[in-house]
């Protein structure tokens, strides 16, 4: 398919991503938006480090900088990380369990433009007056003061994008309790796989308090409701636990499927089956469990009581012990193979000595009285960049490089791989491990400068030479990119040699309908087992039959789009602009009338017949 | 022996992690130099977690350089294939159990420091008969971007310059009239916001000798995100001996209000009271309700360490900073409250405001 791709216009490949519902041209286009928002992001945060590089500086405003902070975070946490995670679920998880597809192509591709419209209004926020303020925890006292519509563009941008990934989630559960090839049972499935099922069950609990909080904020600023107005006898805290019932295990559907990333990576690249496997899933499971009942220790200094304060203090600590399981897992899994230091090796061995160093002071936050101290301040902001950039984010890059030829069947250069992940985790150490001292030695997070004579110059001024080193690391993937696409040298089924999972046996790309026959799967790591009896192929599950495929459609482009308009609408109407109101309707009126459309009108799909399967080129699929 | 061995190692590591963090930062803003009870406590509870966290790591760190400088793929080996091993239920109990009696250790300390902290019953404790707790009792009261310093059982209110004294337990009251904000004072202990919602209560001590090597004067911070000039939402704090403070306390309660000697200044008072009295109050004993002090009590303005929290304490700066306060402070609310100042009223209103003093320094 790919080369019949390639023959036609740009016209037409532009209009047929547009259309797609294939989840793996979903997947590229959630790389393509969560990468230029990751980049996005990255500006924001290279600025932020200008600012902080000497004191007393004034290369930014101090609201303009209060803004960039709000941005880098909600951009980084909300447009990049979580679609980029997104993209590899989407990419690689069908494959890793032997589906056609995922369970609703449709809502898959909804998903995606509503993320991808909810950034975009977001983003303008820049262009129409200025970028919410308040950061990206947006604590109710704050947001209701903010003035402009910099938190109307932060609560409805959210509010759209929130609903793709609420999507994403329950879509992908579905495809992971049905859709599973043939003898693939759950305690066969990859740990990529485990971990894209659990953070999707924590998209589903995790989501609805974020959307609720935020109708909340968005009816107290745009409709005149008082949720959170304390004169009129509303209450601050509330928005508070709401988005920490929401943001706790939000951290958790970032870094599980990037601990899934790593561990498809350990095994791989030491030979080895991942050692502990079901202890793995029982610990995936626990933190997803677990993650749900600490959200009040981002409130220890609110004031809720010693009572809550030691509850949560001791559920935050309980957490360290599934995660230390994982740790251990991962070191055993090492022990004992036979190692390549391939890139995405590289990134994971140096995950390990990151993500524990961002863990153990996780667990120091833990202890409640001491985090009095740590509480908002750069220490916080150190810990978190541990866990999110030393976790998530080298799992994005790992899984980059990983994956690369599987998603477009060409490999990154490993020699400029190597020189990418040299710049940005040195640079990453050099950022943020000082900021552990700044917060100790006094420093708040979210400062826009800092006064001379408190003995935080040296410190800040290291960082930023880090944060430089990053953005070196970042661009130099970036012509990786570039170049690797230019030469365009394709690469077999298993380009890495080791492959143990189903992606692995399939054509890089895979064709459009995936696995020709459903495969047999005989046991964890199905592909290596296959291998170790001397067999290139797969045991197939089905004779050659018919494929059933969905159709392309515009709809779900159209309902997202209605979405954007609508807010607009939602949003000018309090500066009693006369046009807002039926824009509001408007949009309103599009996204209904497309969801209308898509009711009515059937669309049974397309059959792709069991001749034309067998006519092509057989290497693509499965043999009989 | 094997015990007192680790004991032994145990001990050096907590030494050796004291002295090198105590380098760390200026003794009058870093954590890492606590100057009161409450400091230290979490500065200990620090230091422990630390240690244990420290040990995880070197474990972590052993295995994972044996692991991978032994085990790499060597010339040779491309087509070895390493043994699958399943798992080890041994090895998983270990690693399991070690984590959770470590957590044990940590726990113990951190809640019934928790609770420790936490008790301010004695600010609850009945009045004697002049209204005065044996506590001492301080309102914060937090705006955009500058703090006010009420002594209830006093009656006296001061702004930006907390004071207090040495050696004994100071209970606070805080509370935030406009956003929330955050009431740190990182030397002498962790934080509390101040909530928009409801008064949030803790205590703080000032250990004399750790004030004095401070030079009696600590730096307090907001550490909640409140706006355009969050970071710049400074106060001080200065510390007193307790028969000093008592004498401090006295001076305010019976401070009159200031009569300017020399004429620059009483022309600054006329223009003071033309275009600043409004908002800012010149006496500490202030008795019109919150919501009525709407900027900073200026009582013992020409006694501040800092002129809006920020700036060098002269008169140069303090022309500046009425000049254009916006260039200051960002979002400040006292840009354009004010007609605009010639030349000589700025020297004069400075001068007046200058001279604002309770005590005799």
């Amino acid at each position: 398919m790919s080369t019949i791709a390639q023959k036609r216009g740009f016209a037409s490949t532009v209009w047929d991503y547009l259309t797609t519902v294939d989840h793996k041209k979903i997947a590229i286009l959630y790389l393509i938006a969560g990468g230029f928002f990751f980049l996005l992001g990255g500006i924001e945060a290279m600025l932020i480090r200008i600012q902080l590089a000497v004191p007393n500086n004034d290369f930014v405003s101090a609201g303009f900088f209060n803004e960039l902070l709000t941005m880098h975070g909600t951009t980084m946490i909300f447009l990049a990380a979580m679609p980029l995670l997104l993209g590899f679920m989407n990419a690689i998880m069908p494959l890793q369990i032997g589906a056609r597809d995922v369970a609703f192509p449709f809502i898959n591709a909804l998903g995606f433009w509503l993320f991808f419209f909810g950034g975009l209004f977001l983003n303008l926020s820049w262009f129409l007056g200025g970028a919410p303020d308040a950061g990206w925890t947006s604590y109710a006292s704050l947001s209701l003061a903010s003035e402009g519509h910099g938190i109307d563009f932060y609560a409805l941008g959210l509010q759209i994008s929130g609903f793709g990934t609420l999507m994403g989630g329950i879509n992908f559960l579905v495809t992971i309790i049905n859709m599973r090839a043939p003898g693939m049972t759950y305690m066969r499935m990859p740990l990529f796989t485990w971990t894209t099922f659990v953070a999707s069950a924590l998209i589903l609990f995790a989501f609805p308090p974020l959307t609720v909080s935020i109708f909340m904020l968005m009816f107290d600023r745009l409709f005149g409701a008082n949720f959170f107005n304390v004169a009129a006898g509303g209450n601050t805290i509330i928005w508070e636990h709401f988005f920490w019932i929401f943001g706790h295990p939000e951290v958790y559907i970032l870094i599980l499927p990037a601990f899934g990333i790593f561990s498809e990576i350990f095994s791989t690249f030491s030979r080895k089956r991942l050692f502990g496997y079901s202890s793995m899933v029982f610990a995936t499971v626990l933190i997803g469990f677990l993650g749900f009942m600490v959200w009040a220790h981002h409130m220890f200094t609110v004031g809720l009581g010693p009572v809550a304060n030691a509850i949560f203090a001791v559920a935050t600590m309980a957490i360290a012990v599934p995660t230390g399981i994982k740790i251990f897992n991962w070191l055993l899994t090492m022990w004992g193979g036979s190692i390549q230091f391939t890139v995405p090796m590289i990134y994971a061995v140096a995950f390990i000595p990151s993500f524990v160093a961002g863990g153990v002071t996780g667990i120091m936050q833990g202890a409640a009285p001491a985090d009095y101290q740590y509480h908002d301040t750069y220490f916080i902001v150190a810990h978190f960049h541990y866990v999110i950039v030393g976790g998530v984010v080298l799992a994005l890059l790992a899984g980059t490089h990983f994956y690369w030829p599987k998603m477009f069947g060409t490999m990154l250069s490993e020699k400029i791989g190597k020189f990418t992940f040299f710049f940005f985790f040195v640079g990453f150490h050099l950022t943020f491990f000082i900021q552990h001292f700044l917060g100790l030695m006094g420093m708040p997070r979210r400062v826009w400068t800092f006064l001379p004579g408190q003995g935080l110059d040296t410190g800040n001024l290291v960082s930023s030479i880090g944060a430089a080193f990053m953005f070196v690391g970042i661009v130099s993937l970036l012509v990786n990119i570039v170049i690797t696409s230019v030469k365009n040298e394709k690469v077999g089924n298993d380009p890495w040699g080791d492959g143990r999972t189903l992606e692995w046996a399939i054509a890089s790309p895979p064709p459009f309908y995936n696995f020709k026959q459903l495969p047999l799967v005989r046991g964890l790591d199905p592909y290596w087992l296959e291998k170790m009896e001397g067999k290139q192929t797969l045991t197939p599950a089905e004779p050659i039959g018919d494929i059933h495929m969905p159709n392309g459609s515009f709809v779900p482009f159209v309902i997202s789009l209605g979405l954007f308009i609508a807010a607009f609408g939602a949003m000018y109407q309090i500066d009693d602009k006369a046009w807002a109101i039926p824009v509001l309707i408007g949009g309103l009126v599009i996204t209904f009338g497309a969801m209308a459309y898509r009711s009515i009108k059937d669309d049974h799909g397309f059959h792709i017949h069991k001749e034309d399967l067998i006519d092509e080129n057989d290497d693509k699929g499965v043999k009989a | 022996m094997k015990d007192r061995l680790t004991k032994w190692r145990l001990l050096s590591v907590f030494a050796v992690l004291t002295l090198v963090l105590s380098g760390c930062g200026e003794p009058f803003l870093s954590a890492l130099t606590p100057a009161g009870e409450v400091a230290q406590i979490q500065y200990d509870l620090m230091i422990l977690s630390t240690v244990i966290m420290i040990a995880v790591i070197i474990a972590v760190t052993v295995i994972f350089v044996i692991a991978i400088t032994r085990f790499r793929r060597k010339k040779g080996e491309e087509n070895k294939i390493p043994k699958q091993v399943e798992g080890s239920h041994l090895l998983e109990i270990i690693w399991t159990v070690i984590p959770i009696i470590l957590l044990l250790i940590l726990a113990v300390p951190t809640v019934t420091a928790t609770f420790h902290l936490a008790d301010v019953k004695e600010m609850d404790k009945k009045p004697n008969k002049d209204g005065v707790r044996d506590a001492l009792v301080v309102n914060v009261r937090a705006s955009l971007y500058w703090w006010e310093f009420e002594y209830p059982d006093y009656k006296v209110i001061t702004s930006q310059d907390l004071v207090v004294p040495t050696d004994q337990k100071v209970y606070f009251n805080l509370i935030a009239s406009d956003v929330k904000h955050s009431f740190w004072i990182p030397a002498a202990g962790g934080k509390l916001d101040t909530n928009t919602d409801n008064v949030n209560k803790f205590w703080l001590t000032f250990d004399s000798q750790k004030s004095e090597e401070a030079g009696n004067l600590f730096y307090g911070k907001c550490a909640e995100l409140c706006g355009p000039s969050h970071a710049l939402m400074d106060f001080k704090v200065e510390t007193k001996s307790q028969d000093d403070f008592k004498q401090w306390l006295n001076a305010m309660q019976t401070a009159k209000e200031v009569t300017p000697t020399d004429t620059a200044a009483a022309e600054g008072q006329k223009i003071f009271e033309q275009s600043c009295l409004s908002c800012h109050a010149v006496s500490p004993q202030d008795a019109r309700p919150e919501q009525a002090r709407l900027a900073p009590n200026l009582a013992t303005f020409g006694e501040r360490a800092r002129i809006a929290g920020v700036l060098e304490h002269n008169e140069e700066e303090l022309k500046n900073w009425i000049r254009d306060p916006e260039k200051y402070k960002p979002g400040n609310k006292m840009t354009n409250t004010y007609k605009q100042l010639n030349e000589q009223e700025l020297d004069q209103l400075a001068a007046y405001l200058m001279s604002l003093k309770v005590e005799d320094k």
